[in-house]
């Protein structure tokens, strides 16, 4: 349980952005690593055969919808920082979120 | 609740070793948390160490942890936080404990200190007054800033302390950022040089939960916001 003091979206926001965070950098290897397999076409088939499955394939989704809350948060992080600062901090966290879900729904459907 | 129905109150005792100690206090019409562990020192134990002085929130000596949140307790009524009829008071997180609900504030303030939360003036006395507009960009920052009762509030509720307690924190960040706004101080880079110090503004990670918890509305993450600009731009400019 979220401890009392904590419990306010500029907390869950923090958090889902260190948890998105940590998972790229498990992640990221692994991508570069068969990335790394196109030197050898044999291999490189037999990854993508593998993630053609639909558990990878969910995956690969649920790897994209992070790395797209990660983005929009940082880059809410960063205007934080640098802009002038604004008084709609809660607003812009619902809107990042707002964007990464979207993202999250485009990239299911295959649009991007 | 009922006024005469009693309430159960769970207070810390002791040092940083310490345990919780149950009390049962009488409900009162526009009772405050600090109405409430008065009331035990006074008739249940006068043993319990606690501090407070005004009583009107401007002291800012009065702060404890109720129900897990920390709140300045002179102003925190009974009704608005009790929840299912009890409370738990604890001294404030991210300070050593003295003695039940007192903790030891020396390390707070020598982060004021540390991070030249001071005004250090460029003319003397002799001078004439330099004038200010109120209507000034600096002014208007200070003005948001300035109102701070050093409760230590946002203090206890930034996990930045928690995680290093050398970090210079919410309160002496926000007064830094008041004092880089005072236009007549002599040597404005100075704040800066000492609030984006190792343990400084770098640190903060915008979680917000000072200013989610500052009793007096003030925005702390919105002035440590201020001062990493402000830092980014004089050393952009060499001035850093
Ligand atoms: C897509 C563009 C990205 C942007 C705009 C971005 C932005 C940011 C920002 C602003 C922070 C600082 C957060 C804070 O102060 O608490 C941060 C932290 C972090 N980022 Fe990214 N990032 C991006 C991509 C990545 C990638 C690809 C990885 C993985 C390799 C990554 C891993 C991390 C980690 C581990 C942290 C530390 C989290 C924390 O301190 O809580 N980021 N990111
Ligand atoms: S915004 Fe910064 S200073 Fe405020 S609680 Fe978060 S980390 Fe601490
Ligand atoms: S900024 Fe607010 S919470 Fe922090 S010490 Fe000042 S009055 Fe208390
Ligand atoms: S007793 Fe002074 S602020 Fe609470």
């Amino acid at each position: 349980m979220i401890r009392p003091a904590r419990n306010h979206p500029g907390y869950w926001a923090f958090l889902l952005h260190r948890l998105t965070g940590l998972t790229l950098v498990l992640f990221l290897p692994a991508h570069f690593l068969v990335l790394g397999l196109a030197l050898d076409a044999a291999a490189l088939d037999g990854a993508i055969a593998w993630t053609a499955r639909p558990l990878v394939k969910f995956g690969e989704w649920g790897i994209v919808v992070l790395l797209a809350a990660h983005m929009t948060g940082g880059v809410r992080l960063l205007m934080l920082e640098l802009l002038p600062w604004s008084e709609r901090q809660k607003t812009r966290i619902a809107v990042s979120l707002g964007l990464a879900a979207m993202f999250g729904v485009a990239f299911a459907l295959g649009l991007v | 609740m009922s006024p005469d129905a009693g309430i159960e109150v769970r207070i810390w005792r002791g040092g940083a070793q310490g345990r919780y100690e149950t009390f049962r206090a009488p409900r009162r019409e526009n009772q405050t948390v600090l109405d409430i562990v008065t009331w035990i020192q006074r008739e249940a134990d006068p043993t319990l160490a606690y501090r407070f002085a005004c009583r009107v929130g401007v002291c800012g000596s009065c702060a404890m942890t109720v129900n897990g949140k920390p709140r300045w307790t002179c102003r925190t009524h009974v009704s608005k936080v009790a929840s299912g009829g009890r409370l738990t008071i604890a001294p404030l997180r991210n300070l050593t404990v003295i003695k039940d609900l007192a903790c030891e504030m020396t390390p707070f303030f020598e982060k004021w200190r540390r991070a030249r939360g001071r005004f250090e003036a460029a003319i003397s006395r002799d001078d004439p007054l330099v004038p200010v507009s109120p209507e000034s960009p600096e002014r208007r920052a200070a003005d948001a800033a300035i109102e701070c009762i050093n409760c230590a509030v946002c203090h206890a509720a930034c996990d930045v302390v928690a995680w290093r307690g050398d970090y210079l924190g919410p309160a002496a960040l926000n007064r830094a950022w008041a004092a880089w706004n005072d236009v007549r101080d002599g040597d404005r880079t100075a704040v800066l040089a000492a609030a984006g110090a190792e343990a400084g503004c770098g640190n903060c990670h915008s979680h917000q939960s000072c200013a989610e918890h500052c009793p007096v509305g003030i925005n702390p993450t919105r002035s440590i916001a201020g001062l990493k600009r402000a830092g980014l731009a004089a050393l952009l400019r060499g001035a850093l």
